[in-house]
């Protein structure tokens, strides 16, 4: 079996940024495992622009910010292994891994990263009524046709579900020539970022018809139209609402699920709202050196913070190295609870004394806030009261705990964090 | 004047600004809902020269992916998207490329180029 320090699963954005931050935290024989033919994941497929504005504080496509990575990587002559399927995680972290190239190994880890990003939702996920002809894609495979093969999927084209990457081939779509007829998102609010809205949608005249979704898709060989129509409170099509679009292309835009097979075979416990593992303050899954950053943790919005996420796994998992897997852990463990509207808390616990200074919580709310606050309790004492203009589902949010400040409370057990009218 | 609600694109906040302006007189009277520079210039920008970045592929020959993906390597006017996107589909490149290199000079006489933005071996 060979050893490494570290192996990473995964050489996309949270991968790469993974195994830069923990050669930078003294690592030496650390592993890449890349099931594509290539590094950067996603992101080099994504040509669009609007890429590391925090990380470089310039506006990057998604091939340049993936390559800035890469480069690192390959300065700091870190191992990565291509076209390999990782197959197996054992608790013990026994990594079993296969490729054409090297047949099937195991690979002894001191610690495991997991950083296998996410997929998209399919449409036998969505119960879409009507025929299965050729032409439903999903939007990233429409992107990967587009960007990377050169082929256009089709000329007419309904969007259905309003994640960034529809919003984003929207517009590809239409440059390329196609004439993109409507988006129709099943929610009341777009789960895209605004600015995708603005420039993707409202720049071409793509109407967005929000608490839509399709009830029929015609067509045996090819598709030919889809029916949309629009919903009630409980997502059922109101009768008589419906509109026919003639099309030769329909994509989905359904929302993205991490990649967990490997991770619930491993027995690493999941969170049911994000799809993810549940980690601590350092990332840490609940079996000891597995530790988890990015889309496989739960879906970012911004590239941006996979990487700096990322890039607290790669030290967390160079500390555990170091330590040889002897990390004190206090019995002081704060518990974070979401509740009244966010959704989830990434990490789910902290333990006083093995957290940073600061401690960056992330979290999404579960509907649109207008004018409401970010409430964070220790124990039962609300201890800030925060206004916000307006929160989506679709927009990460974070807040910042200090540790001096969670030491001064005598025996914290829970931070609640909540969504609070006044 | 004239009075525009917008959603600033300059970062990920997407902050709701409101712009009182004079189209004929190119004059912004105020820009107000934004946080911080950033908005006050795009909304200044938006009502008055609108402009984006346009990002495409180009066919590229001898290489070891068949599509080269390219930006602008600034922003130009949101009516000249179009011919942008023209010129960009009649280009066709030889491998290698380099992030940066020049595909296009001074596309459509906007003053702006059209580099590459993967390697290409």
């Amino acid at each position: 079996m060979i050893p490494y320090d570290i192996v990473i699963i995964g050489g996309g954005p949270a991968g790469l940024a993974a195994a830069v931050s923990a050669r930078k935290n003294g690592i030496d024989k650390i592993l890449i495992l890349e099931r594509d033919r290539e590094l950067g994941g996603i992101l080099n497929q994504c040509i669009h622009n609007g890429f590391g504005l925090h990380t470089f504080k310039e506006e990057l496509t998604g091939p340049e910010y993936a390559q800035r990575f890469i480069d690192q990587v390959l300065e700091m002559g870190i191992e990565y292994k291509l076209n390999t399927m990782v197959m197996d995680i054992s608790p013990e972290r026994v990594v079993t891994a296969m490729s054409r190239e090297d047949g099937m190994y195991q690979i002894q880890a001191g610690a495991v990263i997991l950083a296998m990003g996410c997929r998209e939702r399919p449409r036998g996920a969505l119960n879409i009524p009507g025929y299965r002809p050729a032409g439903i894609f999903s939007a990233g495979t429409a992107q990967r046709l587009v960007n990377i093969e050169g082929y256009m999927p089709g000329r007419e084209v309904v969007i259905l579900g309003s994640g960034d990457i529809g919003l984003i081939m929207a517009r590809r779509m239409t440059l390329e020539g196609a004439k993109v007829k409507v988006v129709a998102e099943l929610m009341p609010y777009s789960g895209g970022l605004k600015r995708n809205i603005v420039q993707c949608l409202d720049d071409f005249n793509i109407p967005l018809k929000l608490s839509h979704t399709v009830v029929d898709i015609e067509g045996k060989e090819h598709i030919t139209a889809v029916t949309i129509a629009q919903v009630d409170s409980h997502n059922k099509p109101i009768p008589g609402t419906e509109e026919r679009y003639t099309c030769d292309t329909l994509l989905l835009s359904c929302g993205l699920i991490p990649e967990n097979e490997l991770s619930n075979k491993a027995g690493i416990r999941m969170n049911p709202v994000t799809n993810g593992p549940v980690v601590t303050e350092s990332l840490e899954t609940n079996i000891p050196g597995i530790f988890a950053c990015g889309n496989v943790l739960h879906v970012h919005d911004l590239v941006d913070y996979v990487s700096e996420e990322a890039g607290r796994a790669g030290a967390a998992a160079a500390r555990y190295v170091q330590a040889k897997g002897i990390i004190e852990h206090s019995d002081e463990v704060v518990k974070l609870i979401a509740t009244d509207g966010v959704r989830y808390t990434v990490p789910v616990t902290i333990d006083l004394k093995n957290m940073a200074d600061l401690q960056t919580v992330h979290f999404r709310v579960g509907n649109v806030y207008k004018n409401c606050y970010v409430s964070v309790y220790y124990n039962d004492k609300r201890m800030t009261h925060t206004r916000k203009k307006i929160m989506a589902p679709g927009e990460m949010e974070k807040i910042i705990l200090q540790k001096k400040n969670l030491l001064k409370e005598e025996d914290l057990k829970t931070i609640t964090i909540k969504i609070e009218a006044e | 004047m004239e009075r525009k609600e917008l959603t600033c694109i300059g970062c990920p906040m997407g902050c709701q600004i409101t712009v009182e302006f004079d189209r004929e007189k190119e004059e912004v009277y105020s820009v107000s809902g934004n946080s911080c520079a950033i908005g006050d210039k795009y909304a200044r920008n938006e009502v008055l020269h609108p402009e984006r970045t346009v990002t495409s592929t180009v066919v590229v020959d001898g290489g070891d992916k068949p599509r080269l993906s390219v930006k602008t390597a600034g922003n130009i006017p949101k009516n000249m998207i179009m011919d942008c996107m023209k010129a960009i589909d009649a280009v066709r490149v030889n491998a290698p490329v380099k992030i940066g290199d020049v595909i296009i000079e001074n596309v459509c006489g906007t003053g702006v180029n059209v580099v590459a933005t993967r390697n290409i071996h």
